[in-house]
């Protein structure tokens, strides 16, 4: 029940003893020192996963991870200690190594937490915790798509199912006065299939989806058949699908999951941490064209029910629609409370941690580009050579260069103005800051992508979601093995 | 060192409520680490961790249902419920014939491998400040266009493991990791290149000089400016030992027996096959002496061991853990990872390519016109064809002599023809974490740019 709001603070209080005098202290002692701010961050999670392969549900996992984070910065300095016991001892002992590891001699501040302990929103109230459900309802749903799967084609010979379903309880805790907490739970479903033609050629796909909500919805064959309906699919389809060619073309994009080549090429650039050091390509562009006109990108960490949504970020800022490019133009950029600090700026609810054990950093949330008014046939019909990528198996940016990667798991040859042969292992390379300039249509159909996005920054996974319409880009280096 | 109570009261626990047998796990951690840029502290991080991961089965008519679970809340009270959970989560699990812990197998002796240096739990933080310092200034003292970083970073892991299963085998043993990095930036006419340098070591004394740290990413971040891009081509590549760590990464990957048992892997079904030129010998050790990935006993209590994976071209054995030996009707090659909190899985211990003789400017000499590879990205390589196509960069060689540093361009072809195209092997096995490998040349693959 996260409605109330008080519901995740009585947890805390109740389950550790964890109360306001004890958060006071514990922040006053890390303050004692040159120190600019000062946090706690409490975290109790559920996982539990389940994984049908061969047929069969062959195990079941459950795993309960505890543990607290004390913060203390100074001017660019933050220490950090963090503990997987939760106690009113544990909590002293890494307030004074934080503030041992952070900074020198200074006098002594009065810190006294206060504010509702609730978020403003509640973007995914849920009445059953995921992790509650019977593992007997995740077993049947997993055999359920196994029979699915196999009874689509009988070319299907492997299908690799799990059900992974998170609660995660958190309490934020800081000496400038806020305090909140929050309950978020994610679900996610992910299905590979593993397809074999006549000729014993084998190609796999895999396709998944998953939000924050209530593991009912992902039960519901309306939600769970297109997904395995679309990882057979394109299992099929990469059985006939020939050598990619090589070399620069122009290239169209399809809606949703494609935006991870927003996410990797423009979102990560304008992440606070890498703009203050001066380290990213895009720092000090601010009001500068970095894009077409009628490009506009927004990270919207406020979507009701979305895998990167998030009602506060893990410092307890509420996170915000974010207008990062209008029209071509550089407008915004992603901060934590640190950076935003640093930087003379407000913090726009992007600092977010993997864990407990994890210092927050600026990271996106749902990043997406808005939708544009060309029609997507249209878009395909005006490329006479060039590739059509609809679905990607990942991505990677050196953000000081600014080159990215992406790898298709889905793509066909456009040939004058039609979709032609699909195409296998066929990889995306490119430079972030001069990418979005080659925009020439986008589409009016901006979709997101299904809730299977992880990102991964400095050795953390969180979770984010991505979105686009379909997109032409003139003049990208396709990576192929064919002339 | 933490004890084995811990680990036979979980699996009595287990037993006790009805599982047919089951194993433990318990991994205690104490870590540092901290990052230095520009002479500032960027923050210092200390971490203590205590978890414990339980494996039960339970026994039906036609083999046995497998739960795992996790908590890093040890009081007696907690061990016993996780023990109830992971019996009632079997029970709701399917049988397998294939599934339960090793009966035999298990490590008798348990080797001094030199893990760790009890010295350096003693060693202040101020060296290992100092140390990344003095990284980050010989970085900077390089070359005047050193202008940037994103720090240097060191830290120190003490790992305590203790396992216990109910088929009759207990252990325990510690070990350490250091590493000392430093990922600077270099810039010249507007555009930056960074690149970075690492160096890991069982012992602070193992690791390399700071200094030398330093200067070796400087030299890597100074190298790449004025990059360009090359026309799309046919040509030789060499991969330098960094770049042909990553491509032995994702032929790991088609070596598990995981992979191989769900023929999710194109080496499924090949063993005596030459699936790469004469040249190319890899090997799995898990008892290299000092060694990243060494350990007397894997995630399943058995002994670890040398394996011979590609003996002179020729695809000799796969990586296995007891599920994926049983599958293949195989035997454990003692390559079970297992972490507390996540299943058993196959993994390398200390995984290498065996070097050859020639230096890489040896390689490049060779080589009339081509692609040296310095890095990889992008995770464009798919395990059930063997077919890759991944961003590089490094520089273009032209009649033996790098003429020019090259980025936005991929290199792509199947693993299989890259495995058989090696024609010259370098002397350089560089080592980092669990795999090792040297410089390579392949006699062919395409290289995709402008």
């Amino acid at each position: 029940m996260t409605e109330s709001g008080l519901e995740p603070v009585r947890f805390f209080r109740e389950r550790f003893g964890i109360d306001d005098a004890s958060l006071d202290r514990t922040l006053g002692s890390a303050l004692v020192g040159v120190v600019d701010a000062a946090d706690l961050f409490f975290e109790y999670a559920t996982r539990d996963a389940v994984v049908l392969e061969e047929g069969i549900v062959k195990s079941g996992d459950r795993h309960l991870t505890q543990g607290v984070g004390v913060r203390v910065q100074a001017g660019e300095r933050q220490g950090y200690a963090h503990s997987d016991e939760i106690s009113t001892e544990s909590l002293r002992v890494a307030a004074s190594t934080a503030r041992a590891i952070s900074a020198g001699a200074g006098s002594t501040a009065a810190v006294a937490v206060r504010g509702a302990g609730a978020p403003k929103r509640a973007l995914y109230p849920v009445g059953e915790a995921p992790t509650d459900v019977p593992i007997a309802d995740k077993v049947a749903l997993l055999q359920r798509i196994d029979a699915h799967a196999r009874g689509r084609d009988p070319r299907v010979r492997e299908v690799l199912a799990s059900v992974v379903c998170q609660h995660r309880h958190v309490l934020l805790a800081a000496s400038d006065g806020s305090f909140v907490a929050d309950v978020q739970p994610l679900v996610r479903l992910n299905v590979q299939v593993i397809a074999e033609g006549a000729n014993g050629r084998r190609e796999a796909a895999r396709q998944g989806g998953g939000g924050r909500y209530e593991l009912a919805r992902v039960l519901a064959p309306a939600f769970w058949q297109p997904i395995v309906d679309e990882a057979v699919r394109v299992a099929l389809i990469n059985l006939e699908s020939i050598p990619c060619p090589a070399g620069s073309m122009d290239v169209v994009l399809g809606p949703g999951w494609p935006g991870v080549l927003l996410h990797e090429a423009v979102g990560h650039g304008l992440e606070g941490d890498f703009v203050r050091k001066g380290t990213s390509a895009f720092a000090g562009r601010l009001g500068q064209r970095v894009a077409a006109p009628g490009v506009s990108v927004v990270d919207d960490g406020t979507l009701p029910g979305r895998r990167g949504s998030l009602n506060v970020d893990d410092e307890g800022t509420p996170t915000q629609r974010t207008l990062l490019i209008e029209d071509g133009v550089l407008t915004g950029y992603l901060q934590d409370r640190l950076n935003a600090r640093l930087m003379g700026v407000a913090p726009t609810g992007n600092g977010r941690r993997e864990s407990y054990a994890h210092l927050p950093m600026p990271r996106m949330t749902n990043t997406f580009m808005l939708a544009g008014s060309d029609d997507p046939e249209e878009i395909v019909r005006s490329v006479s050579r060039g590739l059509y990528a609809v679905n990607f198996s990942g991505g990677q940016v050196d953000i000081t260069n600014g080159k990215f990667v992406f790898a298709a798991s889905e793509a066909y040859r456009i040939e004058d103005g039609r979709v032609t042969a699909p195409v296998k292992n066929a990889t995306l390379i490119g430079n972030g800051p001069d990418v979005l300039t080659r925009v020439s249509r986008i589409g009016c159909d901006l979709a997101l992508d299904r809730g299977e996005g992880t990102c991964g920054k400095d050795g953390q996974a969180v979770p984010v979601g991505v979105g686009l319409p379909t997109l032409r880009i003139d003049g990208l280096t396709v990576g192929g093995t064919e002339r | 060192m933490i004890g084995l109570d811990l680990v036979r009261l979980a699996v009595a626990a287990a037993r006790q409520v009805g599982a047919d047998a089951a194993d433990a796990i318990q991994i205690a951690s104490d870590s540092v680490e901290l990052r230095v840029r520009a002479d500032e502290v960027e923050y210092v991080k200390q971490s203590r961790e205590r978890t414990l991961g339980l494996r039960a089965f339970v026994r039906g008519a036609h083999g046995l249902r497998t739960a795992l679970v996790s908590s890093s809340d040890l009081s007696k009270v907690a061990l016993e419920r996780l023990a109830e959970d992971a019996v009632a989560l079997a029970r709701a699990t399917a049988e397998d014939p294939a599934a339960g812990p090793p009966g035999d197998g298990f490590a008798r002796e348990l080797p001094e491998l030199a893990l760790l240096d009890p010295a350096d739990r003693e060693a202040p933080l101020e060296a290992r400040l100092a140390a990344a310092r003095e990284a980050e200034r010989a970085a900077r003292g390089v070359d005047p266009r050193i202008v940037n970083s994103e720090g240097s970073t060191a830290s120190s892991h003490f790992d305590a493991l203790a396992f216990a299963s109910s088929e009759g085998f207990e252990g325990c043993y510690e070990g350490a990791y250091h590493t000392l990095s430093c990922a600077p930036v270099a810039a010249e006419h507007g555009a930056m290149q960074t690149d970075w340098w690492m160096s890991a070591s069982r012992t602070l004394r193992g690791l390399a000089a700071p200094e030398a740290v330093g200067r070796r990413a400087a030299e890597r971040a100074l190298g790449q400016l004025g990059a360009r891009s090359v026309p799309t081509q046919q040509a030789p590549v060499i991969f330098e030992a960094p770049a042909a760590r990553q491509v032995l990464g994702n032929l790991v990957g088609c070596l598990s027996g995981s992979a191989v048992y769900r023929r999710s892997s194109f080496l499924a079904g090949r063993v005596g096959e030459r699936i790469a030129s004469e040249g190319v010998s890899v090997i799995d050790d898990g008892r290299l002496l000092g060694g990243l990935g060494s350990r007397p006993f894997d995630g399943e209590g058995q002994a670890t061991r040398r394996t011979v994976l590609i003996e002179r071209g020729r695809l000799a054995s796969f990586l296995l853990d007891v599920y994926s030996a049983r599958k293949l009707g195989l035997r454990s090659t003692g390559n079970a990872s297992r972490a507390a909190a996540s299943a058993p899985g196959v993994s390398p211990t200390n995984l290498w390519l065996e070097p050859g003789r020639e230096s890489l400017d040896e390689l490049v000499q060779s080589t009339e016109r081509g692609l040296l590879v310095t890095g990889l990205f992008g995770q464009g390589f798919n395990p059930v064809t063997g077919d890759f196509s991944r961003g590089a960069r490094g520089f273009w060689i032209e009649g033996g002599e790098c003429v020019h540093p090259v980025e936005e361009v991929t290199v792509a072809g199947n693993l299989e023809d890259l495995l058989q195209g090696v024609d010259r092997i370098g002397s350089d096995l560089l080592r980092l974490g669990s795999l090792g490998a040297p410089s390579f040349r392949v006699a062919c693959l395409t290289v995709a740019g402008a």
